[in-house]
């Protein structure tokens, strides 16, 4: 081979590497981003992370498990730099699986003016995630409160039957956020509705 | 992308002589022009090496502010606040700024030589890459004397820390991130591009030095991890300033997912700057055993597991973040299982000494020192794998003690083993004996002094990224302290070893070291300015 067509064959092949590596380049930075759905899926999917549907789930009706009792655990935080309490008028309850319970949640807004925000769940262990069903929960939507203002909001919430036996204790975690005013919504209130799985 | 190839002079010119003043009809650039323009490889390995040289003395500044506030309980020399700060720019300047420019300049300097090319293939790209560098490092350094303060939230920034509760400069940051980036990828392809297309005729992939297969594999590392840090910086910008919420829970974002997006970058990035090490030591080990590098065959195998499992177990770095049992058991055995291709390496190093005639030169003796020491870091990693057992150490000063002794004595001794093996090549003389005994005694005593003691104040609870202690860690931080300002000195040493070596010295033959086999010995020391412009006869030997 002349030393001319060594080049012309070097050049071909090094313009081949350069073009394939840049395609496995963009390829890479399209994936980082592609994991980020592709996390939330695989969370919702198995439930890893602890994180609830945020919308309301029907109830399923199924026979209540009196045979066993499942301590359910409420923790609220407050954020840094919002002024806001979130209280739960009970710290903890037991029940049964299949069986639909009521909780009750106190927002009150310490500050002198109207501010936004929102509580975050989170369920632990995360296990149980998955067989938590919220009817309705202050947590689907943003509230607002005006200076001084409270408020109380349910959560109504059903451990299913098929919860596994090893989970005695279930932790729910509420964090508060504030939020920007345009993304809140006006405070829930609506009727507590039974749904029906038919 | 248009290639650019080394402008290759007519064949009657190849043999010409080393400074080739007029050769390709122009005159070459002087004075800081041609260090500007420059597109020789071997110049823009000398300026990546004086780069990585100066980045490692301003991040071992920062460290011994770290130790001196260190050096007893209580609060002395700095406040909390620019104490977070050293930490974190310690970190980001000793990983991108140091030990990844540095073999990236090695990789300049010796790759195109160990293959027989006459430069690398993109030589042009190559300028550019170097030249990001500085730019991305002033901009980095510079937030330090923003308002509010540099980045505080430690190397990895995770989010929310670095988003929310970040100081305002931290777009800064980010940008001056994604351009050092930018610069390792630009590497990457062109080593890629170089090895796969510039080897001397009759060099098969199976008959290239070690050094050239294990930058081969990082680079192929790099391709792959970069654009992920890429994407989560990004993210942490989006965050910042245009009110997403990747990492903001507040807005559906988990904060737990900055974690797994950053060490699936971060895993392959640990092995990013350690095997370019194990090239350097399987090139050294074998010249100055004066027998051939045991088990060639298996090293590259093992080079490429290592690699590859490197992307299965990034969340050894998240044991405590909540897992589940099966990913906790998951990444506990994948971890564990990088102990096996990395024993094939310990071992073959080993079995290349075995019944060799050993002498011990200044690149030997750092080379050892890294089997030995870089084996200690191995094991307090086998240690951390241990799920149950890492709820203890994990972010204790044990964790500090394993990373620093796989980048310390680890990677940062395999560089230095490099740069006295390679000098004579680069200057034409042997580095000063004397001065670099001293070097190495001195600086194994003080690396050891310095993160020995950090292994038991570790297991016994003392947190890192901390600027005071309660009492119990005194003796074990005074201790840590003075071998960090002992280490820290005698570096010093080692750059008057360089100036000295520039300077004169004991000239160095072509073969500068008895039992030296690669086709860098073939060619003058020091290496004259272009090399194999015809490319050299290559005889493959029987690994």
């Amino acid at each position: 081979m002349s030393h001319h067509d060594e080049q012309a064959t070097n050049r071909d092949g090094v313009r081949r590497t350069v073009t394939r590596t840049l395609v496995v380049l963009a390829g890479m930075f399209a994936f980082a981003f592609a994991l980020v759905p592709l996390y939330d899926v695989f969370c919702e999917v198995t439930g890893l992370n602890g994180k609830t549907s945020n919308t309301a789930q029907m109830l399923v009706h199924e026979e209540v498990d009196t045979s066993r009792m499942v301590t359910v655990q409420f923790i609220t935080r407050a954020s840094a730099g919002l002024p806001w309490e979130l209280d739960v008028e009970t710290r903890q309850v037991r029940v049964h699986p299949g069986q639909s319970n009521e909780v009750s949640f106190t927002f009150r807004n310490r500050g002198g003016e109207a501010s936004h925000a929102k509580a975050v769940p989170s369920v632990s262990p995360s296990e149980a995630s998955v067989h938590l069903r919220k009817l309705s929960c202050f947590c689907f939507q943003e509230q607002r409160l005006a200076g001084g203002e409270r408020l109380e909001a349910p959560l109504v919430f059903q451990l299913t039957r098929d919860l596994p036996a090893d989970i005695k204790t279930v932790t729910l975690v509420y964090t508060l956020y504030p939020v920007q005013p345009a993304q809140a919504a006006v405070s829930p209130r609506g009727p507590i509705e039974e749904g029906d799985s038919a | 992308m248009a290639s650019h190839l080394p402008p290759k002079p007519t064949p009657q010119h190849s043999t010409a002589t080393a400074g080739g003043m007029a050769e390709a009809g122009h005159a070459r650039p002087r004075g800081l022009m041609r260090w500007l323009l420059t597109t020789n490889h071997k110049e823009i390995g000398s300026l990546y090496l004086i780069f990585s040289l100066t980045m490692f003395f301003i991040g071992g500044i920062f460290a011994l502010v770290v130790r001196a506030e260190l050096f007893q309980p209580g609060l002395q020399l700095v406040r909390p606040e620019f104490f977070n700060q050293m930490t974190t720019m310690h970190g980001l300047i000793m990983v991108f700024g140091a030990i990844m420019p540095a073999f990236v300049g090695l990789a300049n300097w010796m790759v195109p030589l160990q293959i027989g090319a006459p430069d690398m293939a993109l030589p042009r790209l190559n300028n550019f890459s170097f030249w990001l560098l500085p730019v991305a490092f002033a901009l980095l350094l510079s937030t330090l004397l923003m308002p509010g303060g540099g980045p505080n939230f430690g190397w990895t920034f995770y989010a929310p820390l670095s988003t929310t509760y970040a100081p305002p400069s931290t777009t800064f940051f980010i940008l001056s991130l994604h351009i050092a980036g930018i610069s390792s990828i630009l590497g990457a392809i062109n080593i890629i591009a170089t090895i796969l297309n510039l080897r001397a005729p009759g060099m098969r992939m199976m008959d290239m030095p070690l050094f050239v297969w294990t930058w081969l594999i990082t680079a192929f590392l790099l391709i792959a991890v970069m654009p992920v840090l890429a994407g989560v910086i990004t993210m942490m910008l989006m965050d910042i300033n245009f009110g997403t919420s990747f990492f903001n829970a507040a807005g559906g974002g988990d904060p737990v997912l900055f974690q797994h997006l950053f060490w699936f970058f971060g895993h392959p990035e640990v092995y990013i700057m350690i095997l370019p090490a194990f090239g350097i030591v399987s090139a050294i080990i074998p010249t100055f055993s004066r027998k051939r590098l045991f088990g060639y065959a298996s090293m590259v195998y093992a080079t490429a597991a290592i690699a590859l499992l490197s992307f299965l177990v990034w969340a050894h770095h998240m044991f405590v973040v909540g897992l589940p049992l099966v990913a906790e058991l998951f990444f506990m055995y994948t971890t564990m299982l990088i102990a096996v291709p990395t024993g094939v390496k310990i071992f073959n190093w080993v079995a290349t000494m075995f019944r060799g005639s050993i002498s011990f030169e200044p690149p030997m003796l750092f080379a050892l020192a890294f089997v030995v020491q870089f084996t200690v870091g191995g094991f307090s990693g086998l240690m951390l794998a241990i799920s149950p057992a890492d709820f203890q150490y994990h972010d204790t000063y044990f964790v500090v003690a394993h990373f620093h002794y796989v980048l310390v004595p680890g990677a940062l001794f395999a560089i230095l083993a490099g740069a006295y093996y390679w000098l004579p090549k680069w200057t034409g003389h042997y580095p000063n004996l004397r001065l670099s005994q001293w070097h190495f005694w001195l600086s194994v005593i003080g690396v050891n002094l310095t993160f020995f003691p950090m292994h038991f104040s570790g297991l016994a609870g003392m947190p890192r990224r901390i600027p005071d202690y309660a009492l119990q860690f005194a003796d074990f931080n005074l201790a840590a302290s003075m071998g960090a300002f002992l280490f820290g000195a005698s570096q010093l040493l080692f750059v008057l070893v360089i100036i000295k070596c520039v300077r004169g010295g004991e000239k160095a033959p072509a073969k500068a070291w008895e039992g030296a086999e690669d086709l860098e010995w073939s060619v003058p020391s020091p290496a004259p300015l272009h090399t194999f412009e015809t490319p050299p006869d290559f005889h493959p030997h029987q690994h």
